[in-house]
């Protein structure tokens, strides 16, 4: 009859030894991998942008990059940028509308979307999610559910009359109480989610919606070269 | 020699079918559900899963004297991160698209049960080879399971296959069959039909125990 095998205790050294040691060789793997796959992942995600671009604001048939300048102006620019913005032309070379990336912290991470304002309409007219991490099943319904993308047919951020914010901050209500166009209609057990989405819009859009409108009749045609 | 023979094949053979992770021990039911609404989602997921099984397998099995057992599940859970991170990275680099369609779950495998239960269960108690095989034959066994669900899925749900529509005009789509029910659905059926024919084999193997003499 024996008992339970005594094993001897572990040494702090051996312990250090071991969580440093993989630690270290799993950052050395990490680290290679992402240098190897970094330059493909940016080309892929360029890509992306381009053809989200063209989801979110169909009518325009070129793009130009824009970023804002120290003095409240926009200029044209190649430069990339975290989350840049574009001017929109049809084939004449009309300006259509501006493409907006805006970003948040919605339930699980940051949300990251693009959005697409009409100069015409004052208001939002298209909506992609570039980047987000909420939950499937739930959060995730921001992408997909069909009466939540109705809300981006025309939303509503016309400008106060001295245009320097917006006349009604775009707010989100619980799913089916919408009544104003400045509204979202958020999603049942997406709450958080749908909230943080009217959030990111409404602070992205009190900010650029100003610049775009002060900025558009710089840009209203434009020689193009570059296509969505 | 020939012991060890059959103990190899049986370490790959026993994760396709005895020991299927999905049919038999039913583990990793959240990717098995939630990413299996099309074939290729199912496909994806279970070849990520799988070199994650056996990356993780290696790396355990040849650090198992060098991990002591009080650290064992932090290091098995840094090990397999660092290659769920590597396989995000990669399937990024492949198609963006595909990233987005696999969602938060490719980063959800780090917690998938049957990779830290391969590792502590076998991988940290045999030579690499061996765990090579058993990471391999579990791999094998939880992507063909997946695409079992997923090929039903996306046929009766999509009415294509891999993307490729089936019976144009000549079939009304179940809708429920890519909604998240639409997986238990699927998921039921396997498990009948696969609990169906295991149970027949037993019976099978009893009855000719029975009548050798």
């Amino acid at each position: 009859m024996t008992g339970p095998v005594q094993q001897p205790p572990t040494s702090a050294w051996s312990m250090y030894r071991a969580i440093v040691g993989i630690g270290a060789l799993c950052g050395l793997l990490i680290v290679t991998v992402y240098q190897t796959t970094a330059a493909r992942i940016r080309e892929n995600q360029e890509r992306f942008l381009a053809m989200a671009v063209a989801q979110v604001l169909p009518a325009a048939r070129s793009t130009l990059g824009v970023a804002l300048t120290e003095d409240g102006r926009l200029e044209k620019t190649g430069e990339e940028f975290a989350l840049p913005i574009f001017l929109g032309y049809d084939a004449s070379g009309k300006l259509v509308g501006a493409v907006i990336t805006a970003e948040g912290m919605g339930y699980q991470d940051k949300i990251r979307v693009l959005y697409a304002y009409s100069f015409d309409l004052d208001a939002i007219v298209g909506f992609k999610v570039l980047d987000s991490k909420e939950t499937p099943g739930l959060g995730d319904r921001i992408e997909k559910e069909p009466h939540f993308l109705a809300n981006f047919e025309k939303l509503d951020a016309t400008l106060t009359p001295g245009g320097d914010s917006l006349l009604h901050p775009i707010v989100t209500v619980k799913q089916g109480q919408k009544i104003n166009p400045w509204e979202l209609d958020g999603i049942t057990g997406a709450t958080i989610t749908s909230e943080a989405i009217g959030n990111i819009l409404n602070n992205s859009a009190t900010t650029w919606a100003p610049v775009l409108e002060r900025n558009a009749q710089d840009f209203a045609i434009v020689e193009l070269t570059e296509e969505p | 020699m020939l012991g060890k023979e059959v103990s190899a094949t049986d370490d790959f053979v026993k994760g396709l079918w005895r020991e299927n992770p999905v049919f038999v021990q039913v583990l990793g039911m959240c990717p098995a559900l939630a990413v299996s609404n099309t074939a290729i989602n199912a496909l994806t997921m279970g070849l990520a899963t799988t070199f994650v099984l056996i990356m993780s397998g290696m790396s355990v099995s040849a650090l198992r004297n060098f991990i002591p057992r009080e650290a064992r599940i932090v290091s098995y859970i840094c090990i397999i991160a660092s290659f769920v991170t590597a396989v995000d990275y990669v399937i990024m680099a492949i198609s963006l698209e595909l990233h987005r369609s696999l969602g938060a779950f490719i980063a959800l495998i780090v917690v998938n049960c049957l990779i830290l239960g391969r590792a502590e269960a076998f991988a940290s108690k045999n030579t690499v080879s061996r765990a090579t095989l058993d990471a391999l034959g579990m791999g094998a066994g939880f992507t063909v399971a997946l695409l079992w669900i997923g090929v039903v899925r996306e046929i009766l749900g999509s009415n294509s296959l891999f993307g490729i529509a089936l019976f144009p005009d000549a079939f009304q789509t179940w809708t429920v069959m890519v909604l998240p029910s639409g997986g238990f659905f699927a998921m039921a059926m396997w498990l009948l039909l696969v609990n169906w024919l295991k149970n027949r084999q037993t019976e099978s193997q009893a009855q000719t125990q029975e009548l050798t003499p």
